[in-house]
């Protein structure tokens, strides 16, 4: 251990989950690191010690919804049986899967008069808009984020975010919607038809001429027509569009709301983790601490992996160990040298052991340069378990690592 | 194209697209698999399309601009001297001006719209449009001749997760929806029928922790295990031979149970053994899933100290001698 080596403050979940402030949990991170499995233990943790929980899951792997009874995507959060001994304290646990199209749709029936609704839903744009994963799955995640909010029907929401390319899409999307309905290139496709169907054919000044005429050949006139209408049916529901992303956002910015960046002790999902965490701070939004998932630990520490390779290796024939360590056999007539040994179980022991103590390493080397960069950010570690969790009892061994240390 | 001095399992094919769940180390298996193919000589561009710059990393060189460059010398045969990887960090705003000013002459024109945000525009409005773009990089760069020749004997894309790869590959059913006709239509349909051609294979790659996929399967991280099954069976019950392991343990020299931490080592690795005999039990499970359907699959070992340029030559190595090139 080097001097240099900076000691991470103990991230407490159990404390974030028991604070009555704490209402929204923000689970984010890379693809591949846990997001939902986290989501889901924080939220059976936080059920079980007396909070009422929904957990809202974008897109959970199989036995993970199987896990939460979740076999439906029907867009309605939906009661979790918890067991008896977690029922005790007097917390419900409910869990539902986003349903992104649904959730578009019914923004678009309320805050449309209905036969633009109907015009909307029907147009190949926003259909192709609404069941696209990009961007749409992060803004609606957040829209539904604040519909549960507003029910006040649950005191904890913990929220799983979409598996994006980058884990900064989950904050980029909205504003990436509302800058859309905001754009100059917007502007310049809907003003010939706001200007009246047949000015499009009159060019009112150079650049826009230039422009619609490169739309034109590159989209094709049909193409245009749809994004026209399109765009002229939703123009009605901009300023709503844009008031909840922000309203949303600010939501976020509050101190009932902590993130939870999750992460792998990986290089990528590290690397992912660090510009999450920095992004937060720039955009002021509450961070609690990083979940460093899947850490492997050995209960032999002492042991090095120098020493149990080396150790492994006297096993072998040619080894330093004794010769009776062989087994009998193999007298290397063919040349072929005997690879036996009298304690194959030993051997096996030993080499695995020195693969993980060399995993343990480089997991807390990776690690440490998060927190060299990081020094201020809370760490809770949980242990890699050898199967995926597939049922309670595994999200309430989760649960119980990220507090336990 | 050099003469080959063996087959692979997927002769004819020209363009690798590698997909898999986030996490299970796609951008490695795409570069180990574009070192592969280059082994016997010839030019193999290794593409990424999320403008991640994770190519750039793998081969640790300065990010890449969108541009095609030479970023490694495959190993080469005892026959052949390895050929050239070539590498290109694709984006759609870089790929439309591209396409603007290779279909119609307006490379001005194309800046002005990336200006104007019309990327943007398309990813937000139309993913499909963005999607074409970038695939249809990758269909231009497999079918690009100079000269007579082909310029790339191979290209491998680094894709989109699991998740995503349906859509974006599918290009022509997503744009037709939104363009009946025209000239992104008839684009779509060209970079459609490269992508539905014989010429083009889709690689899962997985780490055996669930999830089911069709297609060719390459199972990354793999760890060996020294166990045979007997004992793999019996350590995952929780019940490894302790009276063979402390043997040999005091046959190596090491102490038992006055341990400098006061532990007991046999215990102490008998843990150890049972919870790595029941993730492989797991894993042979979840591998038992993956192949049943009867597609090639490839093992790559799980590479612990770090990935860096001598890991990738040996997962490169290991597809090669698997015959995945």
């Amino acid at each position: 251990m080097s001097e240099a080596t900076k000691v991470p403050p103990r991230l407490d979940a159990d404390r974030l989950l028991d604070d009555p402030r704490t209402r929204i949990i923000v689970c984010c991170g890379s693809g591949g690191v846990g997001k939902t499995t986290t989501a889901a233990a924080l939220g059976l943790r936080a059920a079980e010690r007396g909070r009422h929980v929904v957990v809202l899951t974008v897109d959970p792997a199989r036995r993970l919804a199987q896990s939460m009874d979740l076999s439906s995507l029907d867009n309605t959060p939906r009661p979790v049986p918890l067991p008896e001994s977690g029922s005790a304290a007097g917390g419900t646990l409910h869990a539902m899967m986003l349903d992104m199209k649904r959730t578009f749709d019914e923004i678009v029936e309320a805050h449309a008069e209905p036969g633009r609704a109907e015009q909307i839903l029907a147009n190949p744009f926003y259909q192709s808009l609404s069941s696209s994963f990009a961007g749409t799955q992060e803004y609606m995640a957040m829209e539904k984020l604040g519909q549960l909010r507003r029910t006040e029907q649950w005191d904890l929401i913990v929220v799983d975010t979409p598996p994006s390319r980058s884990a900064l899409d989950f904050l980029d999307a909205p504003q990436r919607l509302s800058r859309f309905l905001d754009g100059r290139l917007l502007k310049l496709l809907t003003a010939p038809t706001r200007a009246g169907g047949r000015a499009y054919l009159k060019v009112v000044n150079a650049g826009f001429g230039m422009i619609t005429g490169i739309v034109t050949k590159v989209l094709g006139a049909q193409m245009l027509r749809d994004v026209q209408t399109f765009v002229a049916a939703l123009d009605t529901m901009f300023g709503g569009f844009r008031e909840r992303a922000e309203d949303t956002y600010r939501l976020l910015q509050t101190p009932g709301t902590a993130f939870l960046v999750v992460a792998t002790p990986e290089p990528d999902a590290l690397r992912e983790a660090s510009y999450f965490v920095e992004r937060l701070s720039e955009d002021r939004m509450p961070l609690a601490g990083l979940i460093l998932n899947r850490v492997h630990r050995s209960p032999a520490t002492r042991l090095s992996a120098a020493r149990s390779l080396a150790a492994a290796e006297a096993l072998l024939p040619g080894g330093g160990a004794a010769e009776s360590a062989y087994a009998a056999g193999g007298n290397g007539a063919e040349g072929a040298l005997p690879d036996v040994t009298r304690y194959p179980l030993a051997v096996a022991a030993l080499r695995l052991h020195a693969e993980r103590m060399q995993l343990i390493a480089s997991e807390r080397r990776l690690a440490q340069r998060f927190t060299a960069a990081h020094p201020g950010v809370p760490v809770a570690r949980v242990i890699a378990q050898p199967e995926d969790v597939h049922d309670l009892t595994g999200l309430r061994v989760v649960g119980e690592g990220l507090s336990a240390d | 194209m050099p003469v080959r001095a063996r087959d692979s399992d997927w002769e004819g094919v020209r363009l690798h697209v590698v997909t898999g769940k986030g996490g299970t180390g796609k951008t490695t298996v795409a570069g180990a698999l574009a070192l592969a193919l280059a082994s016997e000589g010839g030019r193999v561009l290794l593409m990424e399309v999320e403008g991640r710059q994770g190519i750039a990393q793998l081969f640790d060189c300065p990010p890449l601009p969108y541009e095609e460059r030479k970023v490694a010398v495959a190993p080469g045969t005892q026959t052949a001297p390895g050929g050239d990887v070539y590498a290109l960090t694709a984006d759609a705003e870089s790929a439309l001006i591209e396409y603007l000013e290779m279909f119609y002459s307006l490379r001005h024109a194309g800046r002005t719209l990336t200006r104007l945000g019309i990327v943007d525009f398309a990813t937000t409005i139309a993913p499909g449009l963005r999607d074409v773009l970038l695939t249809g990089k990758a269909a231009e760069a497999t079918r690009r001749r100079a000269s007579g020749h082909r310029v790339y004997d191979a290209v491998v894309m680094d894709a989109p997760p699991t998740g995503r790869i349906g859509r974006f590959l599918n290009v022509a059913t997503e744009v037709s929806g939104l363009a009946k006709m025209g000239p992104i239509r008839g684009h779509a349909d060209t970079v459609q029928s490269v992508i539905r051609s014989p010429e083009t294979a889709v690689h899962f790659v997985t780490v055996l922790e669930g999830g089911l996929q069709l297609g060719a399967v390459i199972i990354n991280k793999v760890r060996p295990t020294g166990l045979t099954d007997d004992q793999l069976t019996a350590a995952a019950s929780g019940d490894p031979d302790r009276h063979e392991l402390i043997l040999g343990l005091k046959a190596a020299g090491l102490e038992n149970g006055t341990g400098a931490d006061g532990t007991n080592l046999a215990g102490a690795l008998a843990a150890e053994l049972s919870e790595h005999a029941t993730q492989v039990l797991s894993q042979r499970e979840h591998r038992r899933m993956l192949t049943g359907a009867g597609q090639p699959c490839y093992d790559l070992p799980l590479i612990t100290d770090g990935m860096d340029l001598a890991g990738l030559y040996r997962l490169a190595a290991a597809l090669r001698e698997q015959g995945a090139a």
